[in-house]
């Protein structure tokens, strides 16, 4: 496996860290020659991680703190009593 | 097998992440908390069954996704998969050059994607169908092993990356129609 086209088809297996040892191996010796590739390669790197950097900062209400204390009825504060909301 | 006085101190660590992931899911943030609180307090009554060293995070996000297709997905609207078009491969990547003076004005330490606000690339994803939105939300936002999700998700690995990949393009396609709308393509 050596031209673009197959390189180019392990592209979403690679960054998702799917391909076997042998098949990476070959990626890279592609990558490594063609400028081409590499440059699409890290585009889509950048692009799967501004998707994860954009899409998981919730900060978790308060409100749902307290649901979650309370519906579990544990021990959160530690003072050895389940279940007590006080 | 895993003491259930444990599960709230270990499980509280992943709820911020299963709150990010449940809005992604329901779209909205009092379906998202009521999907957390259900998740959590079926991780709670089933801990005994969880295998302790085993990952946590990936048991609780099973359990989120259950969740959500039993619960959540029958009441809410949702296109149908053949609503996907087809869209060609690296859809974004080949149309950067037609962003290149948008590009230029972005300072040293921004990158490409950045021309893209949170909103829009939250919005592209949520927009996804779910049977695709599912997949990419696990994968690229969470990080998934594609064996994780196909269990998730119930369905065969290759349904996995296929619905990965499509789903990926058409989110590509419509980040290129924001940055349309805002002028950044030439």
């Amino acid at each position: 496996m050596s031209d673009c086209a197959d390189t180019l088809r392990e592209l979403e297996p690679y960054l998702d860290g799917e391909l076997a040892d042998e098949v990476r191996h070959h990626v890279h010796h592609h990558l490594d020659s063609c400028p081409d590739c590499q440059q699409a390669f890290e585009f889509h790197l950048e692009l799967k991680e501004a998707i994860r950097r954009k899409c998981s900062d919730e900060a978790l209400p308060e409100s749902l703190v307290s649901r979650l204390e309370v519906c579990l009825t544990e021990d959160f504060d530690g003072d050895g009593v389940i279940g007590d909301k006080a | 097998m895993a003491d259930r006085t444990d599960f709230a101190a270990t499980a509280m660590e992943f709820a911020p992440q299963l709150y990010s992931a449940a809005l992604r899911m329901t779209r909205n943030r009092a379906d998202a908390e009521d999907l957390v609180q259900e998740t959590m307090l079926r991780g709670y009554r089933s801990f005994h069954t969880f295998t302790e060293g085993t990952n946590l995070r990936a048991w609780l996000f099973r359990i989120l996704t259950n969740v959500y297709i039993n619960r959540y997905r029958a009441a809410q609207r949702r296109p149908d998969e053949s609503d996907l078009a087809d869209v060609e491969d690296m859809y974004l990547y080949r149309r950067v050059p037609s962003m290149e003076s948008a590009a230029a004005s972005l300072s040293a330490e921004e990158q490409f994607l950045d021309l893209f606000t949170d909103d829009e690339v939250k919005t592209a994803l949520e927009n996804l169908p779910e049977s695709f939105r599912l997949p990419v939300l696990l994968a690229d936002v969470e990080g998934f092993a594609y064996r994780e999700i196909a269990e998730m998700l119930d369905v065969p690995i290759g349904t996995v990356m296929s619905r990965l990949h499509r789903g990926r393009k058409a989110m590509q396609r419509e980040l290129y129609e924001y940055a349309q709308e805002k002028g950044l393509t030439a």
